[in-house]
């Protein structure tokens, strides 16, 4: 019988998506938090922890909600581009982005706090930009941590079952997620299928954890 | 030149209470230390004038352009103040070499001049056979020396420097303070130097601010404040100085002089100005002022002598009471057979100096 491997790659692909697009927006936050005082501080962390705390059936709902074909988004999106954007793998991508923002924020935020505040101090007072010395110091002091919260929330977009189900669904060969097509081939009683993905899956999440804590460890050494 | 007027009170923390500093002076060229115990507001003053602290009132003015001011708004952010600050901890960049430090610090510098300044900076300093290392890989002393060259490379127009011997041995000490002669004596700006410790003070400052408790308690030339502390807060932190209570026993302004009660005993003391008689008042003499006799001598105290202590130069003899006199070994080895049927200290009376 002929493995169907599209699950997989999928959700390689999801996963992958997902992690560079909670790059930019969890540093983007985590220097915001880190960095800045202003209005609403406290509720914006607050909200953007919420995905780690919310079930993913009910985090799913709300995305249903914002970008279902009837939400202003929605609409948008299929006047724009003529096809819908839920149930398309793009809506999975969007789920597993929403779980991953918090983990890389969370880490991207300590990190970023940690660098001694002098040597930002020294920077300012050389004249340096807020953005070069961002890149140039801040990031470049804080990207061992900062790498290992990227692999870790790979590891987790690669996982997601709730959210992406519920605003993704579950198309074979369209939107059919590692993680979703475990769980259909037990209920049809496909064990072999369904072993074979827990393996792989589990190999590759064994690997990354294992990559994440050595970088979190030559930090310390 | 800067002319600076600071005041900022720093909430009560956890751990510390409330803090206020207040502060006003103003320095041409030359290196004006901001001498004082630790807490006192030496590095909160440093921090005002860099931009990473703003003063809740006050004015800061650098070569004649607003750099804070209260009144008007006006709080340039650190990037444009071209302040040259030197850490206490140097704060090189761990993930740049010294080359990169230095190029990172001259980046507005067009690109051919800034690698002939890098060169010439990286020379002066001594750090060109280091160029390509990272600072963990450096000694102490290099690792100041590049923090001072990475602060000058951007031409600041004020130097900052916070403890800069902080962590370095004798020599390096001495090297370091050699090097600041040097810097003092080729540039035209004014640096300031946070330091608690006294010799240092002495050695390296054209002018003195003493910080005590957030606020300038008192200022003048090293030579000034050694002839004359001035307060006896002054006069504790610089160290060295006999402090002592005494009673105005008289007053002679026609031979510009007095008589005291000092150690329970009466001498001859200076013209005091605005005393009367019954009047308690501090003064200050220097150790090295006095002078030890084996017989009763003018203008002499009886004194029992503690101990001696042997330093560097001379040796240190205190005396009951806390009265303490450096003398030279030779002068000791006189008299030290004659210390155990008693000694007489004699205070010159020009030597006392009054303190507020």
């Amino acid at each position: 019988m002929a493995i169907d491997w599209f699950p997989l790659w999928l959700s390689l692909e999801v996963a992958l998506g997902a992690t560079a697009i909670s790059l930019a927006i969890g540093i983007w936050l985590a220097w915001l938090l880190a960095n800045r005082q202003f209005r609403g501080k406290d509720v914006l962390d607050a909200l953007a922890t919420l995905p780690l705390a919310l079930p993913p059936t009910v985090l799913g709902y709300y995305l249903l909600v914002i970008i279902g074909r009837t939400s202003w988004i929605g609409r948008a999106w299929e006047a724009v581009t003529g096809s819908p954007l839920v149930f398309t793998w793009r809506a999975a991508v969007i789920a597993s982005t929403l779980h991953a923002v918090p983990l890389l924020l969370k880490s991207a935020r300590a990190a970023l706090e940690n660098v001694d505040r002098s040597y930002e101090r020294a920077a300012r007072s050389l004249g340096a930009s807020e953005w070069r010395l961002f890149w140039r110091v801040s990031f470049p002091l804080a990207r061992r941590p900062i790498a290992a919260a990227t692999a870790l929330a790979f590891a987790r977009s690669m996982g997601d079952f709730g959210a992406t189900l519920m605003i993704a669904g579950d198309i074979p060969g369209r939107t059919q997620t590692a993680a979703i097509a475990i769980y259909d081939a037990v209920e049809s009683g496909n064990t072999l299928v369904a072993r074979l993905l827990v393996l792989v899956i589990s190999i590759l999440t064994a690997g990354i954890v294992y990559f994440a804590n050595r970088l979190e460890q030559r930090r310390h050494a | 030149m800067i002319q600076a007027t600071i005041s900022k009170t720093l909430p009560a923390g956890p751990e510390s209470p409330e803090f206020s500093l207040e502060v006003e002076f103003e320095a041409a060229s030359g290196v004006t230390v901001l001498f004082g115990p630790s807490g006192s507001g030496k590095t909160l003053t440093l921090d005002s004038i860099a931009g990473f602290l703003k003063p809740d009132s006050g004015r800061i003015l650098l070569d004649g352009r607003i750099l804070f001011d209260a009144g008007a708004g006006v709080h340039l952010p650190p990037q444009k103040r071209a302040c040259g600050y030197v850490f206490q901890n140097q704060a090189l960049f761990p993930n740049m070499t010294i080359r990169e430090n230095l190029a990172f610090a001259a980046a507005a510098v067009p690109r051919l001049e800034r690698h002939r300044r890098i060169a010439e900076m990286l020379d002066r300093f001594k750090l060109t056979p280091m160029a390509g290392r990272c600072p963990h890989e450096l000694s102490g002393g290099q690792k100041q020396r590049a923090a001072i060259a990475r602060a000058l490379i951007a031409d600041p127009r004020v130097i900052l420097l916070d403890e800069p011997a902080r962590g370095l041995d004798v020599s390096l000490r001495d090297d370091l303070h050699t090097l600041i002669h040097e810097l003092r004596a080729s540039l035209k700006v004014p640096i300031f130097l946070v330091t608690h410790d006294a010799e240092e003070c002495f050695a390296l400052a054209d002018h003195v601010l003493i910080y005590d408790a957030g606020r300038i308690v008192h200022r003048g030339t090293p030579a000034e404040l050694f002839a004359n502390p001035g307060t006896a807060a002054a006069a504790k932190l610089l160290g060295g100085f006999n402090i002592f209570e005494a009673e105005v026993v008289a007053i002679d302004p026609g031979r510009q002089s007095s008589r005291l009660r000092l150690l329970g005993e009466e001498i001859a003391g200076p013209h005091l100005r605005g005393c009367f008689r019954g009047d308690r008042i501090t003064v200050c003499v220097r150790p090295e002022e006095l002078k030890v006799a084996a017989r009763s001598v003018e203008n002499g105290i009886r004194a029992e002598l503690l101990r001696t202590t042997a330093k560097a130069q001379s040796i240190r003899a205190d005396f009951g009471g806390g009265l303490i006199v450096d003398m030279a070994r030779e002068t000791w080895r006189g008299l030290e057979d004659t210390a155990r049927s008693g000694l007489w200290v004699q205070i010159p009376a020009a030597s006392l100096r009054q303190l507020s």
